[in-house]
Parts: C-alpha cells; structure tokens; sequence
C-alpha cells in the first residue's frame, strides 16, 4: 500500500472547484492585453482588462491539458514523469543571497556558487531536477535569467525547473534551451525543461504572466503555474478560501493556455503561504503553508493534472534544528501527497538565501520521505513464521539469508550527513554542519561535468559570447571553455 | 467629562472601531471640545497603545489594520472642523510611498502607509511599478521629507537604487530622506544604496520615519542661513 496523505474530502473539493469557477466569472481575472483576442475569440467577455470566463470553457479546457508527460536529460531519457503520484524534487530557485561556506553568513550569490550548488544537486540521487537556483550577482541584471540557465545546462545534464522574469526573456530562454536540445523541434519532443509562470494575486495574469503561458503552449515547453496566495494578505485568511483562490488562478491559467495551444503540457503549481499576522512575513516553513501546499495539489490531483508545490523550505537564518524541522516536515508531507515535483530544498530565510550544506541535509531528509512512500511490502510469502521455523527463539535471524537478500530494500542508508554512530562515540562527533560542509566537499570532489556534443556546446557558447557581450559581460562567469581549458 | 470621552476615544482606536470613533468624534464637536485636543488626548494616545501592544505581541496586524481605521474615520471628522478653526493638525512629515519599476506588490507598503497616516504622516501612495523619476516629480512637487520604497523580488529590489539616483539627479537628495524595505531588504542593502534607512517591517517603518525627521531637523538646524 501506497501511504497518502489527503486532507480534503470529495465534497470540500467539489466545494472549492465550484467556488474557484464562480471566482473565474465573477469578479472575473485580469488579463494583459497579449491575451484578450485569444479570450475573446473563444468567447469570454473581457472589459478593462478583466476576463469572465464561463465555467463550462474552462471545464472544456481542463479536459484537453495533459494527465501527465515526461521531461528528459540531454540523453533523451524520461527523467521525470509529472502526473500520477509521482514524486521529484528540485532545488528552491531564483534566490540572491547564500549563506558562504565559510562564514555561514548570508551575502549575494556569485555564478560560482550556483555552479557549486548544480553540481552538488547534480550528484544527488535524491534531485531529479536541477533548478536555476540562484541569482548571480557578478552578471548583469537583464541577462541573469538565460545566463543562469546557461550554468545549470552547462553543469548538468538533469532536467531543469526555471524560468522567465520578462516577456522578452523567456524568448532568450527558449533559444538557449533549443540550442542545447538540437532545435526548436527537439527541445518540443524532448523538452529539456519546465518554465514556471506565476500569476500575481489576486486572479491577475500580469502583461509578461500571460505572455509566458501563450508563448510556452506554443513553444511547446511545459509551463508551470506557480499560483501564490498569500492567505490573509493577497487571498482568503481561511485555508479552504486560498485553495479557492489557487485552484481560480490556475484554472484561469490553464484556460489561457489551452486556448493558445491545444494539449501543450502544463502543471498545476503553486507556492502558497500563509501571511504570518505578527511580522507580515510569509513562512515557508509553517505546518499552515505545507497544509495549503497539500490541499492544493490534491485539488489538481482530483482534475487528473500533473502537480507542483513549493515545500522544504525553513524560516530561519542560519542552519538549526528549527529549519531542518521545517524541511523535513514538508518534506515527508508533499512526498505523501504525491506531488509530482516539490521545489524548495536548500532555502531557508523566508526563501531569501540558499545554502549548499542544507541542501545535502535536505537531501537526507527526501531520502527519508521517499523511503517512507514505498511504503510496507510483504516481500516474503510469511512475513515472519518462516523466519521464526529457521530460528526458533534464539534470535539469529542476522544469519539468515532472508536478512541478507532483503536488508537492503527494506532499509534506506542515509550519508554521513545522518549520525548514525559511524564515527564511534568517541564523544567528538562532528556537528551537522561540520557533516554537510564535508559532504559537499566530497560530492564536488566526485563531480565530473557530463558531456555536451561539442558542436551544441560550441552554439552555446557563441550564443552567450554574442548576448553576453551586448550586456557588456566580461568573460563568462563560472564557464569554463573546453578551448580555454587546454589553452 | 471629558476624561471619560477621551477614554472611550482611546478604546475606540485599540478596538478598532471606526463607527464608535467616528461618534465620539461627532460628540466631541457638538460637545464644543476643540478638536486638537480630542486629537491629542483621545485618539492619538489609542494609536500609541496600539504601537505598544503590537511591540509586545498582544496585537496583531489585522487589529492595527481596524484601529488604523478608526483613526481614520474620527479624523474624517475633525479634520474639517480644524479647517473650519484655521488650523490643521500637527503633521509629522509628508511621505511619497512607493514599489518599485517592475514590482507589483505591494501589501507591506499598503501597511506602511496606513500605520503612518495613523501616526499623522500625510502619505502619497504612488502606487506598484513606479520608476526612479515619478518618485522624485512626486517628492518635488510635494515638498516631500521621505520618500518610501517597497520591493517584494530580489530582482526588483536592484531598483531601489534607481530611486535615490532620481533623487540625486533631480538635485532633491539633500532634502529628502530614503527608507526602504521588503521582503529580500537589508540593513547593508540599505547602506550600499545610499539610502537612508531600512525598515523590517510596518510598526519599525513609523518608526524609522519619525527619527528621520528628527534627523532632518537636526541638519536643518545646523545649516548656514
């Protein structure tokens, strides 16, 4: 059996969608100019900037998005299925600020600490994608968003969670992504990565929002709803009343982009929170948010979308028992879920700063929450009265062969990261952090860049000598070129 | 009397209750209490209370929200009536609020601007998006002592920067104190940008704006004439 964690049952979902499709309605969504021809095309009326869109459209376009589809490494190989219950998780992104390695002191993040942090993330099992992490600040701003791109295609060859903060960007982005895949055509048949979209609550598809949905249905590159309601700040204080509101901007979002291309896949996401009445902050690390997160994966699950969420992620400044609780909490929670990718890991501080040794502790805690969803399997035909007849009462049972032939399914091992007395008790265990520098230390010491056909590298390369260039880069930060290399 | 009507002026502000606020307010004035004083002895005092509780955890931010309310509404009616007398109340300082270019968020600023309206600031919202040079046309032609920058995304937080260099090149910097805040803000960002001050949150915005006027009134103290 499949453990699931489900906090809604079919009545309050079917009270939520019938709410989220009034919503769509009446007061309607704002949208930008970009999309009002293609809504009012299908017939939603759209007055200053703000669509009503009839329910039994949106219900029409629901049924024609994808139940599921893969992403694929630069081999070609399904690297992550969305839909079902699947369950993957990718690095938190977009963050300015890490906590150095050294001093454990937040300061803006260099290329050559998302370097750092991709080939980490590169090395762990436990992330099947990568994400555009962080934002360099050595490179200008108008060109941060296909130049973080161009690092993680350039460091990995997972898949990857990014996307566009401007219109004109993701356009930037797209180039970049078919010069890696051998073509527009290619990166649609095997696209290499999901592009978030988010839309600004409440129910308004910002100019660059809507512009990303049409142009990535076109483009064929999965779009991710990244829907954010602040509850009690941007969207309902209830629980049930944001969930409402998620599940109205993403189908609003869906309508969108179903419109503009039939059948191009897109996810049912979101980084809901709630708007902590003390501080106005928005703790990612709250039981609150996880439960928002929880509730509104389950309400795309009930539509048969693929589903993302926003999770593992912790509040405090440094790292401590607090956020390491926060991680791992939501961690064995979105993993219970079944939500088909959790980004987040390696964020702490309210999502302002990253941190590498919590990504390799976060790391362990995924390894734990995907342990737990493979559940309890029998494995033998007795469970234990087998066992106990080669036995008897005398407890051997680390001789048996059953032991030996299935420990290792039936235990996770965790790194070094997890102190599970490998070290003795000398009483000089190092502390956790001490644990997680060393083990970056070592996955980057294991790292080797995978390869990318020269003749695709080269594109790359002239492609971000020429855009580079324009923004007046000097030199690529964090790349190394094979021709500087052997120079 | 009049101990009991500023009493109840006071709760009416920690309760969050502008109908009440507003009806003592109406009382007051038809009671021939001047309205400066129902100001400074009623509601301002429930403003203070409001800070207080805040600072200690026993409030919260709808609370302040309501009680921003209320102050609001008993001011709806003394105002006029302090026109009416050729006066105006004591104004702390005239702020310019703004997010910055490219930014649409704007809960935080929305907060700050209530609370400092509440502490008897007068507040122009420039509303989201607003570029470097709207701030500084803004803070011209209102005689501005702050101008206030929100910023919710690491991306657009870069243009706070913009927003001092507008003031810089409108020849203004020197009148006109920068706070700013949001979410990826810090002190050493604040610094880096030449801006004035930062602000963690709402109640410390009020703050932060009170001692710069005490600073700007310093400087201007010691000015040559």
């Amino acid at each position: 059996m499949r453990p699931k964690l489900e906090l809604l049952d079919k009545r309050l979902i079917e009270r939520i969608l019938g709410e989220a499709f009034q919503l769509i309605e009446d007061p309607g969504v704002r949208v930008a100019p970009y999309v009002v021809e293609l809504l009012r095309s299908a017939g939603v009326t759209v007055t200053e900037g703000v669509a009503r869109i009839p329910e039994a459209l949106a219900r029409r376009l629901l049924e024609l998005a994808p139940r599921g589809f893969c992403v694929y490494d630069r081999n070609g190989k399904p690297a992550v299925r969305y839909g079902g219950d699947d369950v993957n998780f990718d690095p938190g992104s977009s963050c300015l600020n890490i906590l150095d390695p050294e001093t454990q002191q937040a300061r803006p993040a260099v290329a050559a600490d998302l370097v750092r942090l991709v080939q980490v993330a590169e090395m762990l099992p436990q992330f099947a994608a990568q994400s555009t992490a962080m934002v360099c600040n050595d490179v200008p701003p108008e060109i941060g968003d296909w130049y973080r791109l161009l690092l993680v295609l350039w460091h990995s060859e997972k898949p990857v969670v990014t996307g566009a903060f401007s219109a004109s960007s993701l356009h930037t982005l797209l180039e970049l992504l078919a010069l890696e895949s051998g073509g527009r055509e290619a990166l649609r048949n095997q696209p290499r990565a999901v592009l978030d979209v988010c839309p600004s609550p409440p129910l308004n598809w910002s100019e660059f929002a809507s512009q990303n949905l049409v142009d990535l249905a076109r483009a064929g590159v999965p779009a991710e709803i990244v829907s954010m309601p602040l509850a009690g700040a941007t969207a309902p204080v209830t629980l049930a009343g944001s969930v409402v509101q998620h599940a109205a901007e993403c189908i609003s979002g869906i309508t969108i982009h179903q419109l503009a291309q039939p059948g191009s896949p897109i996810v049912w996401g979101g980084a809901p929170a709630i708007f902590d009445m003390r501080t106005g902050k928005t703790p990612m690390g709250a039981i609150e948010t996880a439960m928002l997160d929880v509730a509104c994966a389950q309400v795309g699950k009930y539509l048969g979308l693929p589903t993302h969420a926003y999770m593992v992620a912790g509040d405090g400044r440094v790292i401590d028992a607090q956020v390491e609780m926060e991680s791992g909490m939501s961690a064995v929670l979105g993993a219970l879920a079944g939500i088909n990718m959790i980004s987040g890991a390696g964020m702490l501080d309210f999502l302002a700063c990253h941190s590498i040794e919590k990504l390799v502790i976060d790391a362990e805690a995924i390894a734990s929450a995907q342990r737990l969803i493979e559940g309890i399997e029998p494995r033998t035909d007795s469970l234990a009265v087998a066992m106990f007849a080669q036995t008897g009462l005398h407890g051997d049972f680390l001789k048996l062969k059953e032991t030996r032939t299935l420990f290792r399914k039936e235990q996770h091992f965790p790194s070094a990261v997890i102190d599970r007395g490998l070290g003795g008790n000398t009483g000089s265990t190092p502390d956790i952090l001490r644990r997680a520098r060393e083990r970056v230390e070592e996955l980057l010491a294991q790292y080797r860049r995978p390869e990318i056909l020269s003749d695709r590298e080269q594109a790359m390369l002239q492609f971000a000598e020429r855009e580079g260039g324009r923004a007046g880069l000097e030199g690529l930060p964090g790349i190394v070129s094979p021709a500087s290399a052997t120079r | 009397m009049p101990d009991d009507t500023f009493s109840a002026m006071r709760q009416s502000i920690i309760d969050g209750a502008p109908d009440t606020a507003s009806d003592l307010a109406q009382q007051a004035v038809a009671a021939g209490i001047a309205p400066l004083e129902a100001i400074n002895n009623g509601y301002v005092p429930g403003m203070h209370a409001v800070g207080e509780q805040f600072a200690q955890g026993k409030m919260y931010l709808p609370d302040m929200m309501a009680s921003a309310e209320a102050m609001r509404a008993a001011m709806a009616v003394l105002d006029p009536e302090l026109k009416k007398l050729g006066t105006e109340r004591p104004m702390a300082g005239v702020v310019v609020l703004g997010t910055t270019q490219g930014d649409i968020h704007e809960i935080g600023k929305i907060l700050v601007g209530t609370l400092l309206s509440a502490h008897g600031f007068r507040v122009h919202d420039l509303g989201v998006d607003v570029a470097g040079v709207e701030f500084a046309v803004k803070a011209r032609e209102l005689s501005a002592d702050i101008v206030g920058v929100s910023a919710l995304l690491t991306t657009t937080m870069r243009n706070q920067k913009c927003v001092v260099e507008a003031l810089e090149q409108a020849g203004l910097r020197s009148q006109v104190k920068v706070m700013v805040g949001g979410a990826p803000v810090t002190r050493r960002w604040a610094e880096e940008i030449g801006a004035d001050g930062y602000a963690k949150d709402a109640m410390s915005a009020v703050a932060l704006a009170r001692s710069l006027m005490e600073l700007k009134a310093q400087t201007s103290a010691v000015q040559p004439v």
